[in-house]
């Protein structure tokens, strides 16, 4: 980040440098006395509780006695070897949905960008709308839709598929409800909007001019999206897939509400542990092997697709 | 076949669109139901009996009213403190720049539940009462980030020139905030407010670590998942939708009215 009073960036209008005067002692407290405010909200009710949460893990003691710091680390230990199943599943399934998300998402984003001509805003209001039913109402609208004998479940019986992903341990028998599938498809369903949003906003950028040059080149339409279309929309794809995988991490209500005990989530753990079993720093230890594990793949994932302007 | 392939973007398109709007349909659908037991997850007959008494449940409309309070109360919070560091950000020169750049990038890549529990330990801790106050304090922290991210998008791809143009013409520095920066930041503000309220009047997770007993509208409807789900539900959840889409059309309206007689 350019530390001159305006913040260069791409797509930020080009804008003369104003000359700088030397700001008297007053002037050069404004930033500050902006900050303020805001900064210590986040730092005391963002960044205090993470220390305070990290104390809670390596303390030891019970709800009647009260809890002491012992520096027993032994807890992260048997947090992680109790609930590595809750762990794998929440990564495998957030990944597998962000995966759904970027593959159904694409096309939608695509069609709103370049395909819809005046039909645009609408469909971008369609995308939107869901979000003002509450999101907790329209995931039990999936146990309808899935339930054992609806449309949806009869069909995919009819065309074995069921069959296929039984097999694959994915569904049980005729169910869908209840099963692995079951909560990733109301994970993937859930974080849509959140992959569409960017990649939309990425592809509209693109110059249409850069369409027509490729094909005046003689690019076949696949070359064309392979060559031009998609690295343009990178930032799109990785702002997308962050949006969709670290919320989806840590979800519990998919899980709770079409899953059963087989398909609990690390953040079904955290919750019980913290708001039925009160056992707190078990809990406490299990959030930050979440937040570790999270802002590490976050932070190499970042590296590696070499967007650093995200913020 | 060739029609197929040239429409295949369209077709798959229309498909996740299809996907992403049929819960909604449902909703939709199932507010006219009568089901037979405690739960409205399996279709029975039609009825207007929720339509006509949509606060016949005990305590649901209590739950939405205080959701609605909580969402504005966040949204006011959320707005005032993240405009302000917003135009910091982009318009002054200061240190610690990068590390306040990632203190208020880290609550956006944070699962939810983390800082759900984190912040529970910190009111356990310093043996605070949990309630709307509680709640309100973790809305405006999460809403923060995403308001300062819309209104500094805005505000960087503003001109300064207009304002040192309005301090030239002798405007004094409120009159020039509230004549010329506010009106140009405005539909960033007015962005980020509406990203604010959305996220507090649907978040679950941190409202329901941090709630105590007060119940939110989501939490309303997270506990009647387990109890049975009144009709009532989805007649709140229908309702919000059409009106959302009414205003959205509304909206669109009056510009394009607008757009012809500013033309005209």
């Amino acid at each position: 980040m350019s530390t001159t009073t305006l913040t260069k960036k791409e797509g930020a209008a080009p804008v003369e440098e104003p000359v700088l005067r030397k700001p008297s002692a007053r002037k050069r407290l404004v930033p500050y006395w902006l900050l303020l405010p805001g900064i210590i909200w986040l730092l005391v009710f963002f960044a205090l509780p993470l220390v305070y949460q990290a104390s809670t893990s390596v303390q030891t003691g019970s709800l009647e006695q009260g809890f002491q710091v012992t520096w027993h680390f032994q807890t992260y230990w048997d947090a992680f070897t109790e609930y590595w199943p809750q762990f794998v599943r929440s990564l495998l399934y957030a990944g597998t949905a962000t995966l759904l998300c970027l593959l159904l998402g694409y096309p939608l984003a695509y069609l709103i960008a370049f395909k819809a001509g005046r039909w645009r805003n609408l469909l971008l209001v369609l995308v939107i709308a869901p979000f003002f039913t509450s999101f907790l109402i329209r995931t039990l609208a999936w146990k309808t839709i899935l339930a054992d004998d609806s449309l949806v479940v009869d069909v995919l019986n009819a065309l074995h598929v069921l069959d296929v992903t039984s097999w694959l341990g994915w569904t049980e028998g005729e169910r869908v409800l209840a099963t692995p599938m079951a909560v990733v498809c109301g994970l993937t369903y859930n974080f849509l909007p959140f992959m569409i949003l960017p990649l939309y906003t990425s592809l509209e950028r693109i110059d249409g001019r850069l369409h027509e040059a490729a094909q005046d080149l003689y690019a076949s339409p696949a070359t064309t999206f392979r060559k031009v279309t998609f690295p343009l929309s990178m930032p799109g794809v990785v702002s997308g897939t962050l949006l969709t995988f670290i919320p989806a991490s840590g979800d519990y209500v998919n899980a709770e509400l079409l899953g059963s005990t087989d398909t609990k989530m690390v953040g079904n753990v955290i919750q019980s542990q913290f708001l039925r079993v009160l056992d707190y720093p078990t809990a406490a230890a299990l959030s930050f092997i979440l937040m570790a594990i999270v802002l590490v793949m976050v932070t190499v994932y970042i590296r590696r697709a070499g967007t650093e302007d995200l913020v | 076949m060739r029609w197929l392939r040239k429409n295949l973007v369209v077709i798959a398109g229309l498909l996740t669109l299809a996907y992403m709007i049929l819960p909604n349909i449902v909703v939709m659908v199932f507010s006219f139901n009568k089901p037979n037991g405690r739960f409205n997850y399996s279709w029975q007959r039609f009825s207007l009996d929720a339509w006509k008494d949509p606060c016949g449940v005990a305590d649901m409309c209590e739950s939405l009213s205080l959701s609605l309070q909580l969402a504005a109360w966040s949204t006011v919070g959320a707005l005032v403190l993240g405009t302000m560091i917003a135009f910091a950000l982009v318009r002054y020169r200061f240190r610690a720049r990068g590390a306040i750049n990632s203190l208020i990038f880290l609550p956006m890549a944070m699962p939810e539940v983390v800082m759900a529990a984190s912040l529970l330990t910190l009111f356990l801790n310093m043996g605070i009462e949990l309630g709307f106050w509680t709640v309100l304090i973790a809305h405006i922290m999460f809403c923060l980030s995403f308001v300062v991210t819309a209104v500094k998008a805005r505000v960087m791809s503003m001109d300064p020139r207009l304002e040192e143009a309005a301090r030239d013409l002798y405007a004094g520095p409120v009159q020039t905030f509230l004549r010329v920066t506010l009106p140009i930041a405005a539909p960033g503000i007015a962005a980020g407010a509406l990203l604010a309220f959305a996220l507090s009047f649907d978040d679950f997770i941190i409202t329901n670590f941090n709630a105590g007993s007060t119940v939110t509208f989501p939490m309303f409807v997270w506990g009647s998942a387990q109890r049975g789900t009144p009709v009532q539900i989805n007649v709140i959840g229908t309702a919000m939708f059409v009106l959302a889409v009414l205003m959205v059309v509304a909206g669109q309206i009056i510009t394009n009215r607008r757009k012809k007689t500013a033309t005209a």
